[in-house]
Parts: C-alpha cells; sequence; structure tokens
C-alpha cells in the first residue's frame, strides 16, 4: 500500500514536472525570440523605407509635376502627423471610407496626375521591385508613432465598413471552411510555436494592429495592413482579396475599432 | 540608382561606435521567381568606411549576406563632429556613398 502511494506519487510529481518544462520550453522560446528581435534594437531596416517614403513624399513628380504635401490624410492638407493613428476614416470628397493606402493612391493620382494601374503596379515590393505604396506608408505610419488609436466613426458609411468588416471576420468559407476567427478568436492559442492574438479582444487586436506596417525579416520587405490581411485570406484558400476593396478596408476598420487606444508603434520589426 | 544608407556613429568611450543599415536585395543568383525564371545575382562585394581620407574599414562580401544589409563596427582615433564615408560597391557595378556626423 505503501508501496503504491510512493509511486503514485511520483508518477504526478513526473506529469507536474513535465506540464512545468514545457511551459517553460514555451517562454523559453518566447523569451529567446524577443531576444533575437532586441537584438536589431533600434536598428530597424523599416527606416529604409521611411527615409525612402519621405523623399517620395517631397519629390516633384509625375504628369503633374506636383510632391504630396498637399495630400489630406484626415486632419488636413499635409498633415501626417498622427493621421495614421485615424485611419480608416471616411473622406468628403471621395465619398468613401479609406485607409492609408487607398488614400495615398487618392493622392498620387488627383496631385500628382499618375493613373491607377501605374499605382497600383507594384502593390507590394519584392527586392529590386519596389513599391512606392509601402514606403510611403511606413513614412507617414512612423509620424503617428506613440499616439493612440481614435477613430472618427462618426458617419454612417463609417459605421457600415466597421460592421461588414466584423461580419468578415466571422465569415466561414472555403475548402478549409475557415474564419478569421478559426485562429483569432480565442486567447493563448498558437500555432505550432507562433502565438495567435485574439482580434476580438482589444488586448490581442492592440498588439497587433499597433505593430503595423512592420519589417518582416522572413521576407526581408516591410509589409501594410493590406499586405497582412491579403495573406490571411490566401491562408483560408479565401478568393483573393482586392486592394482597397470594401472587405479590405471594412476589416482594417474593425481590427482598428478593436484596437482603439492602443499605442502605435509601427513600423516595427517582426519575424 | 540605390536608395540612401541610415549610419549611425556614435562615440563610445574612446572608440566610435558605427551602425549602418544598407538598402540592398543582395540577390544571390540561386533563387527563381514566380515564373520559374532565375533571378539575376546582385550582391554587394565591396563595403569601405574612410574617416579623414584614411581607411579604416574594408569588407569583401558574397552572395551569403542578407537582403538589407545591417554592419556594425568599432574603430579608434575619430572625434566628435569627424566626419564618416561609407562606400558600397555590389556585383553589377554600381556604388552608393553616404556620409555621417560622428555624434
Amino acid at each position: 500500500m505503501n508501496r503504491r502511494l510512493q509511486k503514485l506519487r511520483q508518477t504526478v510529481g513526473m506529469l507536474l514536472l513535465a506540464g512545468a518544462t514545457s511551459a517553460a520550453a514555451q517562454s523559453a522560446t518566447e523569451a529567446a525570440i524577443a531576444e533575437y528581435h532586441e537584438m536589431f534594437g533600434d536598428e530597424n531596416p523599416a527606416e529604409l523605407w521611411e527615409i525612402r517614403g519621405a523623399d517620395i513624399w517631397l519629390q516633384k513628380r509625375g504628369p503633374l509635376k506636383a510632391d504630396l504635401t498637399g495630400c489630406d490624410l484626415g486632419l488636413g492638407a499635409g498633415v501626417i502627423a498622427g493621421a495614421y493613428a485615424q485611419l480608416p476614416r471616411w473622406f468628403e470628397d471621395t465619398q468613401r471610407v479609406q485607409d492609408l493606402e487607398t488614400r495615398l493612391v487618392t493622392c498620387i493620382t488627383t496631385l500628382q496626375g499618375f493613373s491607377e494601374e501605374e499605382v497600383l503596379a507594384v502593390k507590394f515590393g519584392d527586392g529590386a521591385k519596389k513599391s512606392d505604396l509601402e514606403a510611403l506608408s511606413a513614412y507617414v505610419a512612423a509620424a503617428s508613432k506613440g499616439m493612440a488609436i481614435a477613430l472618427p466613426m462618426q458617419h454612417p458609411a463609417e459605421q457600415s465598413a466597421y460592421a461588414l468588416g466584423k461580419d468578415m471576420f466571422y465569415y466561414r468559407a472555403g475548402p478549409h471552411d475557415f474564419s478569421c476567427a478559426t485562429c483569432h478568436g480565442e486567447s493563448d492559442k498558437r500555432i505550432r510555436l507562433q502565438a495567435l492574438p485574439n482580434l476580438t479582444v482589444s488586448a490581442g487586436a492592440q498588439h497587433a494592429y499597433t505593430h503595423w506596417p512592420t519589417y518582416r525579416i522572413s521576407q526581408g520587405e516591410l509589409r501594410t495592413i493590406e499586405w497582412r490581411l491579403q495573406d490571411c485570406l490566401r491562408q483560408q484558400r479565401m478568393p483573393q482579396l482586392k486592394f482597397g476593396s470594401a472587405v479590405a478596408i471594412g476589416l482594417t476598420m474593425f481590427l482598428a475599432k478593436t484596437a482603439e487606444g492602443g499605442v502605435m508603434a509601427a513600423p516595427s520589426i517582426r519575424r | 540608382m540605390a536608395d540612401p544608407m541610415r549610419i549611425r556613429a556614435k562615440m563610445a568611450g574612446d572608440k566610435i561606435d558605427v551602425r549602418i543599415l544598407m538598402s540592398h536585395p543582395m540577390e544571390s543568383g540561386l533563387r527563381k521567381d514566380g515564373d520559374g525564371n532565375v533571378v539575376p545575382a546582385s550582391y554587394i562585394v565591396k563595403v569601405s568606411a574612410t574617416w579623414q581620407g584614411k581607411e579604416v574599414l574594408a569588407a569583401d562580401w558574397g552572395p551569403s549576406v542578407s537582403k538589407n544589409p545591417y554592419l556594425a563596427f568599432r574603430f579608434k582615433g575619430a572625434a566628435k563632429g569627424d566626419t564618416l564615408t561609407i562606400t558600397w560597391t555590389d556585383s553589377d557595378g554600381d556604388s552608393r556613398t553616404d556620409e555621417a556626423v560622428i555624434a
């Protein structure tokens, strides 16, 4: 009897130990990733995109030979400080809700006279093929660093964009019957060693949203939230997300609204 | 034309702490694009840092260095306010030179 009890105690002890070790291994991995990110410190290659974006912003380009300093991102012509923290929002001149990228397209086409096809020829950069939109996004987003996300959310179109985004987030479809919420609807989940933020709660959405645009180490490129969303839908095997579509802006709106109050830290650096 | 480098040069005791971010695709010549065509090699082969006409660092690089390379080094002798010049040359013969003032 005594011996059996001892054996039981040993087994329970070992099980507890095993649980503790795997938890320790998990946090050790996360700590190692955090240390890896810290080693980059303030040497984030995203700065190369910021510098290029600032340069493009001030250059006189296009058929109209104009720079972008007259671009209204919601806070008045040429104001970029804090603009990204208040997007997406309704714009009276275009009569639609726009996120940063679609607004930049509007500015480039109306102020500089480029055609939309020319601007959208390189949406996402790849090595020597560089995207002006990504560079401009990095430059504009950096001017909101340290500012809290605060969406106007006054216009009915902004509210319906949010509602559409929310519907899309929970919409299950495709060959895997997946929705965004399948992976991002619960806290403390992970896929392999990758922690999955719960995007339906404030803390999780803030953790994710405040870091975009970000420099993806694995790609050697700076990526915007538009890129992130189209890649999410690709992973779900959904139809390809159209750049600047109502769904893309709706999802951005849903994430930004859920992350409201979060302090912008973009451009950041991610795996 | 190549994009500018981001150079930080700061005094750290009697040494100068230099940190450089270069914008370069660093194609190894082994990668294929979406259509299956080989992406031609294009990578930095030489990096040089000069201070008052004197080379303080020379590096021979190859295709195994990462995209958008980050280079950090320290050297002795310079003072606050001095100018440091960094130049890279790639396998296509393109080059880029940028300057930084030591802070």
